[in-house]
């Protein structure tokens, strides 16, 4: 239907056609590894780990080289074993500047781009991957826009996710196309139930700042302005919490970054507390090695939990008077009342806190 | 054949005309016209709304020489992109001259329909006083006009039947603009008046109602208290379409009380909206009229949050049209889904549009709806993420789509669990929906999902694109395979001037192509306005990017072209070039 079209820009086919596994309907997908950097916003491009042009060959490459990885074959003279070494290069040189992969400032809003949700990568693709990809030019959105991805402090959380493709992930291979073949054939990573549902609340509670891009998300600006000036009316009535959205920061010793849930969402303690326990299980999932990839099995749910309910980790609340309270003592409406931000302490550190918030009830009543 | 042709010369121009009647849609109109000379001067005589898809495309005075005896007259100005602030306020689409050629000519106008255009109020006060018989007033999304205006239609418009403000940008004098009613005024039919900020007269709105025996729609904004509200319902419980105004009262109150027993009597409503400010307390109400409901619109009701939202949606299982906010949730679907099986039209819109939160929905909320809701044709779907086997899955359910329109909130989010691009689901929808009319993609896509949609998408006329695509074989696909083509908007994606030169002839038989931040230079954008004189390349050069004689590879932040039998316009700001 559309006439061949060739060396459009510079892409050529060629050398990717060679590191096509897939039938030929792929090579049109392959041959945009010779990607050029483009960089539509004309914002500055973040700085690139790597050279782009060697990244993208090997991000494209990647997918294809791991599938024959596990496969017995004779690797094409010269073409494969370079990749492969770069690719292996790439895992093992530990060149993860954490930083530059987040120059951005942090956004306040919301939508992590770390799919927090169990995602099989199917890869083996370590976190170099994605430094990788984030030279990609396109990388230049994050700096802009609601859906920065948590920047500071990811990367306690980062190694975890590594198995996930997770940062950027959407940087990498854009021009993977169809190879679904390979996600079949090598082994998933972490499972990660735990993690499964905390997409739902995909918050980012680094707060942000950043010029957003035009026009993003498409919506008519009288149902942006609308809505705005609604959920400030809604806020302030009666100097009560609104009948809209209540969100508190929710902090947790030792995690890098906060997030914040909407009290409304919830009408009992327990279903704040399993909220909240899937939200910061990835902090308590135990430390991840230099690589990047977890040293530890993933934990189950049940373990998850009697760390969150065990002696470890205690939910605290900071009230209206400033008091650091134990959670769970007044009633729900009462507490959705009074709360501003809450806390997971340790347990070691919570001890002064329940007698004080008995006392404070006895003084309410 | 020739038979046939014989017998049709042999028709007298009366019959043709009674047929002709019977067509309503203006396509067919249009093909009926082109059928022979004699067929198209009935058509033009016997032609009474005439809609015109870009204001610019043609000039008044063409028009009103074609069809004399027009009197409906439906416009749309700016392009789409234009609703998402990427054209600039003055850009144009003005429908001052349109209502002046009209008014000059004697037409005998009785309505006027009007989409993204600047609407002044001397238009307003124009058109109020030239059409004796005018009846019908309906603004979408316009902007540039006061109270002021609307009062002149007000006092003016003798036998006013319908007056709708959808979604405008009005700036509310807090005048009287609803007192200008007379009180001979009995006529109207539709009133909608949501998208005002200010307040009106009570009494007056009151009095209104109730003379208005004829009353169907009625859309109060926010500044309508409710305990108006409830006088207005018991004076009109004939009422068929409802837009609350401020939904707030104590729930025991005996204003409330008297809500409660006048919406019971309001047997007629099927359609309701507004709930900007709301008591949820309240809301029980509603329940009884929920049941008979076919369409409901919660998209402005952010207080009205998850649990309450599927309390009420429980009740509404004859709903068609849904629209409402994300903070309905996955589950929330899932209720919609089990529910609503005669859900038609679904609009999900993000709540949190500042990304503070987490309220949002994901694929899994698409799938439920696409299970549970089997006559789904039409969707508008602002998620947290998406995947590919969630549009398989639904592209498999739902073969029926006319519309879908998908938008992740972070436009390049590739596949939530695979991190593959999206390519494969919207080729799976593409290829199950034969009657896909009109497409919207985002997420992380590549040149492949255009080559789907170039090979299946045959009926397609409308795409929108952001953010994606790897090379100009993306734009080449579709444009050499989407032969319906109409309207083509395009924004960030890298597509150049290989793909914009390659058909230059296809688009004239397109009605628009925009393309903002790709790759497309100023010398090729020049080069097509050369080759192509039916066709208006406008190049939006803000701040001033491009100087005065630009460098032919400077590349051109905003392109809007469309074709045109009129040349380049008279209207255009300084910073637009025609080239």
């Amino acid at each position: 239907m559309s006439p061949p079209l060739l060396g459009i820009e510079g892409h050529s086919q060629c050398n990717v056609s060679l590191m096509a596994s897939s039938a030929s309907a792929d090579c049109i997908s392959q041959n945009v590894s010779g990607l050029k950097e483009r960089n539509y916003f004309g914002l500055s491009d973040c700085s690139s780990v790597d050279s782009s042009a060697v990244s993208s060959v090997a991000d494209e490459n990647k997918k294809n080289l791991n599938l024959k990885a596990t496969e017995l074959r004779l690797g094409l003279p010269g073409s494969q074993s370079p990749d492969r070494d770069s690719e292996f290069a790439l895992l093992s040189s530990g060149k993860l500047d954490e930083k530059q992969l987040f120059p951005l400032v942090p956004s306040k809003d919301g939508i992590c781009l770390l799919s927090q949700k169990t995602v099989v990568s199917g890869n083996k693709r370590g976190f170099s991957d994605t430094v990788d990809g984030f030279s990609e030019p396109k990388s230049s959105i994050f700096s802009d826009g609601n859906w920065m991805f948590n920047a500071a402090g990811s990367e306690s959380v980062q190694p975890k996710l590594a198995g996930n493709a997770g940062i950027n992930v959407m940087l990498t291979n854009r021009s993977s196309g169809a190879q679904p073949s390979i996600k079949v054939e090598v082994p998933a990573k972490e499972p990660q139930e735990a993690n499964d549902k905390m997409n739902g609340s995909n918050t980012n509670s680094v707060p942000a700042s950043k010029a957003q891009v035009v026009g993003w998300p498409p919506i008519r600006s009288f149902r942006k302005n609308t809505l705005a000036t609604t959920s400030k009316n809604n806020d302030e009535v009666d100097g009560k919490p609104g009948p809209g959205a209540l969100f508190v920061k929710v902090s947790m010793d030792g995690a890098p970054y906060l997030r914040k849930v909407d009290l409304r969402t919830y009408s009992t303690y327990k279903e704040l507390s399993s909220a909240l326990e899937k939200m910061f299980s990835c902090f308590t999932l135990g430390q991840c090695g230099p690589q990047g990839a977890p040293v530890r099995e993933v934990m189950s749910e049940t373990k998850l939990r009697d760390l969150l309910h065990g002696s470890e980790y205690v939910l605290t609340y900071e009230d209206k008077d400033g008091d650091w309270m134990l959670v769970g003592d007044v009633p729900w409406e009462m507490f959705i009342g009074t709360c501003k931000r809450l806390k997971i302490m340790k347990g070691s550190d919570a001890i002064g806190l329940a007698p004080r918030a008995v006392e404070k009830s006895k003084n309410r009543n | 054949m020739c038979l046939f042709q014989c017998m049709m010369n042999y028709f007298p121009e009366e019959v043709l005309d009674h047929v002709f009647d019977f067509l309503s849609s203006h396509r067919d109109r249009n093909a009926v016209s082109l059928v022979c000379k004699s067929w198209y001067s009935v058509e033009r005589f016997s032609r009474e709304k005439v809609f015109i898809g870009n204001c610019y495309a043609v000039n008044p005075e063409r028009v009103l020489a074609r069809f004399p005896r027009i009197r409906s007259l439906t416009l749309k100005g700016k392009p789409h992109f234009a609703d998402f602030n990427l054209v600039p306020h003055d850009w144009g689409g003005h429908v001052y001259p349109w209502i002046e050629a009209m008014a000059k000519n004697g037409i005998n106008l009785e309505e006027l329909r009007l989409k993204r255009m600047v609407v002044s109020d001397e238009s307003l006060e124009l058109l109020a006083k030239s059409f004796p018989n005018f009846k019908s007033l309906v603004l979408v999304s316009c902007e540039g006009f006061t109270t002021d205006g609307l009062a002149a239609i007000a006092s003016n418009c003798r036998y006013l039947r319908e007056l709708d403000l959808q979604e405008n940008d009005v700036d509310d004098r807090k005048g009287q603009w609803l007192s200008c009613f007379p009180e001979s005024c009995t006529s109207l039919v539709s009133l909608n008046f949501a998208c005002l900020k200010g307040e009106v007269n009570m009494a007056a709105l009151e009095r209104l109602v109730a003379r208005c025996r004829n009353l169907r729609s009625l859309r109060l904004n926010h500044a309508v208290p409710l305990d108006s509200l409830q006088k207005i319902l018991v004076q009109a419980p004939q009422l068929t379409d409802l837009g609350t105004g401020s939904y707030v009262h104590e729930p025991d109150s005996e204003t409330y009380i008297k809500l409660k027993n006048a919406i019971q009597k309001c047997t007629s409503i099927r359609s309701l909206s507004g709930f900007l400010d709301v008591h949820v307390q309240c809301l029980p109400a509603i329940y009884p009229i929920c049941t008979n409901l076919t369409s409901l619109n919660l998209s402005y009701a952010p207080g009205i949050y998850s649990n309450e939202l599927m309390k009420l949606i429980s009740h509404c299982m004859k709903i068609e049209r849904l629209w409402i906010l994300d903070t309905i949730g996955d589950t929330g679907l899932g209720v919609v889904a089990s529910t609503c099986k005669e859900l038609q039209e679904l609009r999900v819109f993000p709540s949190d549009l500042y990304g503070v939160g987490n309220a949002a929905v994901t694929e899994e909320g698409l799938v439920a709806i696409s299970a549970g809701c089997p006559k789904l044709n039409s969707i508008l779907y602002f998620c947290q993420q998406m995947t590919n086997a969630a549009l398989i899955t639904v592209a498999k359910n739902c073969p029926n789509f006319i519309r879908f329109r998908l938008c992740t909130l972070n436009p390049t989010i590739p596949d939530a669990v695979t991190n593959l691009p999206l390519d494969e689901g919207f080729g799976a929808i593409v290829k199950s929906c034969k009657g896909l009319k009109r497409l919207s993609v985002s997420g992380l896509l590549t040149d492949q999902v255009f080559l789907y949609i170039g090979m299946y998408a045959e009926h397609l006329e409308m795409l929108s694109i952001a953010f994606a695509g790897d090379s100009d074989k993306g734009m080449l696909y579709v444009l050499n395979g989407c032969k319906k083509l109409k309207k083509l908007e395009i924004r960030d994606s890298p597509f150049g001037n290989v793909a914009l030169l390659a058909d230059i002839g296809k688009y004239e038989t397109m009605r628009s192509l925009w393309m903002s931040s790709c790759e497309v230079t100023y010398g090729a954008c020049k080069s097509l306005a050369e080759k192509m004189p039916r066709l208006n390349v406008e190049i939006i050069n803000e701040g001033d990017q491009i100087e005065a004689s630009p460098d032919a590879r400077q590349r051109v932040e905003k392109m809007y072209l469309y074709r045109t039998l009129v040349g380049p316009r008279r209207d255009a700001p300084d910073y637009v070039w025609t080239l």
